[in-house]
C-alpha cells in the first residue's frame, strides 16, 4: 500500500494523473492548500461524497457526477461557483487506466463549467475496504446581491416548474446493474446546471425555491419543500416531462419515475406573476428545452403533495420509504 | 399483484429466447412457457418470461365496448 | 406503449365513470373486492377510487404475495444468509420487509449476508452457475403467475446437474385465498360476508385460466370479473360487477380477454404439476393456516428444495397484538380502523402484512390517499 502513506509513490500518482489532468495555477504551486482573494457577498458552501455504483454508465461516470453534483448545489442557492475541491478514496488494486479515464472526466468537466479543482486530497485503502473509488467534492460559490433562495420560500399560489424530463439518470444506473441490463439507449442527464441558473435569475431575480432532485427523485425534492416552506402543492401528472424509454424502462422494473434520481434537473417555484416569463427563460437555454409547469403551491397545513392524475384521478405523491427497489409485484 | 406488461417479440433466438421492444427499450426474455412465438406477436412479460400472449384483435374490440351499454364475454357454470 | 397507454385514457375513463354513475342503484351500497395487490395499486396509483360515486366502495384483498409471506418463511432465508453462508437470491420486493428480531434481508446484507436481488428466476441459476464453490437459493415468492417460471429453473438446474442451487419455495394458490375469504368467521356470525362480487386477478388468470373461478360463483353466488391491470381495465370491471348485482346474476365475466383465455397457459400449467404438489397447509400472515394454498417442491426433485437441503424447520413468528390486519385481508376493517396505522405501523416502520409492501391495503392507502382522512382537502 505504498500510495497515500507519503513518500515518492504517492506523489508520483498525484503528479501524473491528477495534476496533469486538472493543471491550474493552484495546483501547479503544489501546497497542500489553494488560496484565493475572498470575494465579495455571501458565500456559499457545499460537499458531497460519491458512491455511484457502477462507476461508469451510459452519459457519464463518478468523475464528472461529482464535479456536476456539487456545483449543483451551490448554483441552487443562486450563487455562481467559483472553486471546487477533490478529495479520493481509491481501493488498492484499482485500474490505473480506469482511474485515469475518471480523473480525465472530471477535468473536462471542471473546464466545461469553469470551475476549477484548485486542491485535493488522495488516499489509498486496503482492497475490500473500498467500492473501487469513493469521491467526495466540495464547491465554494458567491450570491450576487439581491437573490435569496430558500428552501422555505415556496408560497400558495406560487408556481412550479421542472427543467426537463425526470428520472434519466436512476434509470439508466439501473439499466447497467448486473441482472437489470437491458439494450437501451437511456443515458444519464449528468450536467451542470450553474449557466442555467444564472439565465434564470437574470430574468426573473425573485425566484423563490431552487433545488436539484437528485436521490429519491422529483418527488421527495417535492416533499422537502413542502415540509419545509409549511405549504402544499397539487400537482399535475400529465404535464410532468418524462422520457419514452425512461416510461418504458419504469414499466418494465415496477419503478414511479417521480421516486428515480436525476443529476441534470432543477426544480424551481416563483410567485405566479413571473410564471410565464421563467417558463420561456427556461425553455431557451439548452438545458431547460424541455422545461415544464408542472403544478401549483397550496395553503396546506398538512404539507401533502397531491397529484391530479393522467387518468382524472387523485393521489398523493409521498414520501419514499427507503430506496425504490425494482418488484415483482 | 404481479407486475406483467405487454411488449412486442422483435426477434426470435435459439434455446427458447426472444428480444422484445417496449417503447424502444429492449430485453431478452426467455418464450419456454409459451409453444410458438413469432416476430410481431404480442406477449405479457413476467419477471423475464413471457406467460400468455396479447390478443391484439381482442384488446382492439375491448376498448371499443369500454363504458357501452353492453360487454363480452360471460362464462356459464 | 403500445397496449398500456390507451388503457390509461382520461377520457375514456369518464366515459365509464359516468356509466357508471348512471347505473348504480343510488339505494345501496356496492362493496367489491379486487383481491390482487396489482388492482389495488393501480387503483391507489391513479386515483380510481374519486372517479367511483360515494355508494361504491372497493376493499382490499389479500392478493399480495409479500403482504402474506410469514415473517417465519423471511427467517429461513436470513438464516440460510447469516449462518448458513448461503448466496441468497430474491426479488425485490421481499428485501425489506422486517422479520425476526427487527432484521430484514436488506438489513442482513450490509452485516455481510450474501444476499442478491435478481429481476428474474433464471438471475439466480446463472449465479449458481458462476459461483460452484458457493451454495446458492433462490427466495421464491409469488402467486401462480411466478410459478411456472420457477418451475422451469428447477427443471433446467436438474437437467444441468448443477449440485449447488436449490429453492425455497413460498408459492401461493388464489382460489384457496379467496375461499378462505368466504370460509371466514364473519361468514359464520353474519350468513355473509360484506362483499357484493370480486375483480380476479389479471396475470394469475392467464396462467390458470378463468374457469377456476367457476366453482366460487356457483358455490356463494357472488360474481367475479377477470380484470387486466390498467386503470380502464378496473373501471370496466367495476361496471360490469354492479350490472351483476343490479341483475341479479352471479357470473364468472372475463374483461381481460386480450390476455385471459378459459383455460389459461396449458404448458405452463403442466410445467407446474411436474414440479410442484400441494402442501396441506401454509401460513398466511394475516390469515392463519389456510389449507391446500400453497405448493412445495416434489420429491424428485428434492435435492432443488432449500428446506429439505438445510433441515430447516418452520416456526410460526405472530404478529404485533394491534395489528388488524386480517380484518382489513378478509374486508371486515378498514385501515382507519387499525389502532396503530399511521402512528405506529407506516412504510417505514411495517407491524404487519397490510403496510410491508406498496400493494397492501394500509401501505397503499397511506401513501396514495390518506390526504382524504384529513379534514382540509384542497380541491
Amino acid at each position: 500500500m505504498g500510495h497515500g502513506a507519503g513518500g515518492r509513490a504517492s506523489a508520483q500518482l498525484i503528479e501524473e494523473l491528477f495534476l496533469a489532468a486538472f493543471d491550474n495555477e493552484w495546483l501547479r504551486q503544489g501546497n497542500d492548500q489553494a488560496s484565493f482573494a475572498a470575494p465579495l457577498g455571501r458565500m456559499v458552501m457545499a460537499t458531497d461524497a460519491h458512491v455511484v455504483s457502477p462507476l461508469f454508465f451510459p452519459g457519464g461516470d463518478i468523475g464528472c457526477l461529482s464535479v456536476h453534483g456539487t456545483i449543483n448545489d451551490v448554483a441552487m442557492s443562486g450563487a455562481q461557483p467559483l472553486y471546487l475541491s477533490a478529495s479520493f478514496i481509491i481501493e488498492e488494486g484499482f485500474p490505473l487506466s480506469e482511474l485515469k479515464r475518471i480523473v480525465d472526466s472530471m477535468a473536462q468537466a471542471s473546464r466545461a463549467a469553469g470551475v476549477p479543482i484548485i486542491t485535493g486530497d488522495t488516499k489509498v485503502v486496503e482492497r475490500g475496504k473500498g467500492d473501487g473509488v469513493f469521491i467526495t467534492t466540495t464547491g465554494v460559490g458567491v450570491i450576487p446581491p439581491g437573490i435569496v433562495i430558500d428552501g422555505a420560500g415556496a408560497r400558495p399560489g406560487d408556481a412550479i416548474f421542472v427543467s426537463g424530463t425526470v428520472g434519466d439518470h436512476g434509470v439508466a444506473i439501473m439499466s447497467k446493474r448486473e441482472s437489470l441490463t437491458f439494450e437501451t439507449e437511456i443515458r444519464s442527464d449528468t450536467a451542470a446546471l450553474h449557466g442555467l441558473v444564472a439565465h434564470m435569475l437574470a430574468a426573473v431575480p425573485a425566484i423563490h425555491v431552487l433545488r436539484d432532485p437528485t436521490r429519491g427523485g422529483l418527488a421527495t425534492t417535492l416533499n422537502e419543500i413542502a415540509k419545509q416552506s409549511g405549504v402544499g402543492m397539487e400537482l399535475d401528472e400529465a404535464a410532468i416531462p418524462i422520457a419514452s424509454q425512461v416510461d418504458a424502462a419504469c414499466e418494465f422494473l415496477g419503478l414511479d419515475p417521480l421516486y428515480v434520481a436525476n443529476e441534470g434537473k432543477l426544480m424551481a417555484i416563483c410567485a405566479p406573476e413571473s410564471a410565464e416569463l421563467l417558463l420561456s427563460t427556461m425553455r431557451s437555454h439548452p438545458l431547460g428545452i424541455n422545461a415544464a409547469r408542472i403544478g401549483t403551491v397550496t395553503d396546506d397545513p398538512h404539507g401533502f403533495v397531491q397529484m391530479r392524475t393522467r387518468f382524472g384521478g387523485r393521489r398523493m405523491v409521498d414520501w419514499l420509504s427507503g430506496e425504490q427497489l425494482p418488484r415483482i409485484c | 399483484m404481479c407486475l406483467a406488461i405487454p411488449v412486442q417479440v422483435i426477434e426470435v433466438l435459439p434455446n427458447q429466447q426472444a428480444i422484445i421492444d417496449l417503447a424502444g427499450v429492449r430485453k431478452e426474455i426467455s418464450t419456454a412457457l409459451l409453444d410458438t412465438v413469432q416476430v410481431g406477436d404480442y406477449v405479457i412479460l413476467h419477471v423475464g418470461y413471457a406467460i400468455g400472449k396479447l390478443d391484439t384483435e381482442e384488446a382492439l374490440r375491448t376498448l371499443a365496448l369500454f363504458g357501452e351499454l353492453a360487454m363480452i364475454d360471460t362464462i356459464s357454470p | 406503449m403500445k397496449y398500456i397507454d390507451e388503457f390509461r385514457d382520461s377520457n375514456i375513463a369518464q366515459k365509464i365513470a359516468d356509466r357508471i354513475c348512471a347505473e348504480v342503484d343510488p339505494a345501496r351500497q356496492y362493496s367489491f373486492m379486487e383481491f390482487c395487490g396489482g388492482h389495488t395499486h393501480a387503483i391507489a396509483r391513479y386515483g380510481v377510487s374519486e372517479l367511483l360515486p360515494a355508494n361504491v366502495r372497493m376493499i382490499h384483498g389479500p392478493g399480495c404475495p409479500v403482504c402474506v409471506l410469514p415473517i417465519g418463511r423471511i427467517d429461513h432465508a436470513l438464516t440460510l444468509a447469516l449462518e448458513r453462508n448461503v448466496i441468497v437470491c430474491t426479488y425485490g420486493d421481499t428485501m425489506r420487509v422486517p422479520a425476526s428480531g427487527g432484521m430484514s434481508l436488506i438489513k442482513a446484507k450490509a452485516r455481510g449476508g450474501d444476499i442478491r436481488m435478481v429481476y428474474s428466476a433464471s438471475d439466480a441459476l446463472r449465479i449458481a452457475q458462476e459461483n460452484p464453490d458457493r451454495e446458492v437459493v433462490f427466495f421464491a415468492i409469488g402467486f401462480e403467475t411466478t410459478t411456472p417460471p420457477t418451475a422451469l429453473v428447477i427443471r433446467n438446474a436438474q437437467a444441468c446437474g448443477l449440485a449447488n442451487f436449490s429453492v425455497l419455495c413460498c408459492h401461493v394458490l388464489t382460489p384457496s385465498a379467496i375461499t378462505h375469504i368466504f370460509e371466514s368467521p364473519e361468514v359464520r356470525e353474519y350468513g355473509t360476508i360484506p362483499i357484493d362480487g370480486f375483480i380476479g386477478p389479471a396475470h394469475v388468470s392467464i396462467v390458470i385460466g378463468s374457469q377456476p373461478y367457476v366453482q366460487f360463483v356457483e358455490q356463494y353466488r357472488k360474481p367475479v370479473v377477470i380484470a387486466g391491470f390498467e386503470p380502464l381495465d378496473v373501471m370496466q370491471a367495476i361496471l360490469m360487477l354492479i350490472r351483476q348485482v343490479n341483475e341479479g346474476r352471479s357470473d364468472v365475466e372475463n374483461e381481460f380477454a386480450r390476455a385471459v383465455t378459459a383455460h389459461g397457459n396449458v404448458t405452463a400449467q403442466a410445467l407446474v404439476s411436474e414440479v410442484f404438489e400441494l402442501r396441506p397447509s401454509f401460513e398466511w400472515r394475516g390469515l392463519g393456516e389456510v389449507p391446500y394454498s400453497a405448493l412445495r417442491i416434489r420429491p424428485m426433485f428434492a435435492r432443488f428444495d432449500a428446506e429439505r437441503r438445510y433441515d430447516l424447520v418452520y416456526k410460526p413468528v405472530p404478529d404485533n397484538k394491534a395489528c388488524e390486519c386480517g380484518a382489513i385481508l378478509r374486508g371486515v376493517k378498514k385501515p382507519t380502523d387499525c389502532k396503530i396505522f399511521g402512528t405506529v405501523c407506516t412504510p417505514e416502520n411495517p407491524m404487519g402484512s397490510c403496510m410491508v409492501s406498496s400493494e397492501g391495503a394500509c401501505a397503499a392507502h397511506y401513501s396514495y390517499g390518506r390526504f382524504k382522512d384529513s379534514a382540509v382537502v384542497i380541491a
